[in-house]
């Protein structure tokens, strides 16, 4: 039974992850910057899972896994990062982060 | 079937939309939980159940826990989203959307010149998944692990809240803008010898 072309899906994935550099793109919150990485990982992931299902191959699925475990170390770090610039700094600007800066 | 695809991909899209244009960090993260849970229908109807569970239970269980988790933990409040407000306006956005746009046009174009053939459902089952990845996926499997504890460590050792760490350089310069010396540079060059001892605290702290 023939579903759905695999173009739709792989325009799906593409708009998601296209929404996810968008948000990367045009925030300067560090955390909203964070979730907007998530959406594009998520994306990559579907179409991972679409060339998988092509195919009738588990492999898209084992590589969604990989993903899988690579955004939840990032998260991990990145949140612990977020919390650490937050305390010192009292603001999530990323433009305000430039000590490292020469002036 | 393939209205359950457009209709989760269509809500998937919205609810991605709506996450990238909120202000309140706690509204984004809640569109996002419903972004993933479209997501994962929509992984439920390209035949592949297991990574759909696996997306409800990781994407949307575990790591939107983990934001909500430090949003609450940051206190974040009607201020941030004010602030969010006043940086959000159209001039900052409209040219960053406009050129992934121009991305999109590109991708759109490249797939309906492909003319791909319709996909044949056939359901990808955990055992076959599970195989593969302890057959030949082992090695990287493995690397996963590493790579997990890794993350582990990391986020432990960077979110110990510590009273205050700059790094050395650093307060020496602000140390020295503040004596207004220039000389205060060659002090602190051994390890940990001739350091002060209120300073060498904080390092071991």
């Amino acid at each position: 039974m023939a579903v759905v072309n695999i173009d739709r899906v792989l325009f799906v994935a593409a708009v998601l992850f296209l929404l996810g550099l968008t948000g990367v793109l045009t925030r300067k919150n560090i955390l909203f910057m964070l979730i907007s990485i998530e959406i594009m990982l998520n994306a990559a992931g579907l179409a991972f899972v679409a060339a998988g299902s092509k195919w009738h191959q588990p492999d898209g699925q084992a590589m969604f896994l990989f993903i899988l475990a690579m955004a939840a170390a990032e998260v991990s770090v990145g949140l612990a990062l977020v919390m650490q610039i937050w305390h010192q700094h009292k603001t999530m600007d990323v433009e305000d982060l430039n000590k490292l800066k020469d002036e | 079937m393939s209205t359950l695809f457009y209709l989760s991909s269509l809500v998937a899209i919205v609810a991605t939309l709506m996450v990238i244009t909120r202000y309140h960090p706690i509204h984004a993260l809640l569109y996002l939980v419903v972004s993933f849970l479209a997501v994962a229908m929509i992984f439920l109807s390209l035949g592949a159940p297991f990574v759909a569970v696996l997306e409800v239970i990781i994407y949307a269980g575990a790591i939107m826990v983990l934001f909500i988790f430090v949003v609450m933990m940051l206190n974040l409040d009607k201020d941030t989203a004010l602030q969010e407000k006043q940086w959000l306006r159209p001039r900052v956005w409209v040219g960053p959307a406009l050129l992934t746009l121009v991305l999109l046009l590109e991708i759109g174009v490249l797939l309906v010149r492909g003319d791909l053939p319709a996909l044949q459902l056939a359901v990808v089952t955990p055992r076959q998944v599970a195989l593969s990845l302890y057959g030949e996926y082992l090695i990287a499997v493995e690397l996963a692990g590493f790579l997990l504890m890794a993350g582990i460590v990391g986020a432990a050792h960077i979110g110990k809240h510590k009273k205050e760490s700059l790094h050395r350089f650093l307060r020496e310069e602000t140390d020295a803008h503040e004596a207004s010396a220039g000389d205060a540079r060659e002090v602190h060059t051994g390890d940990g010898e001739g350091i002060p001892e209120k300073e060498r605290k904080t390092w071991q702290l």
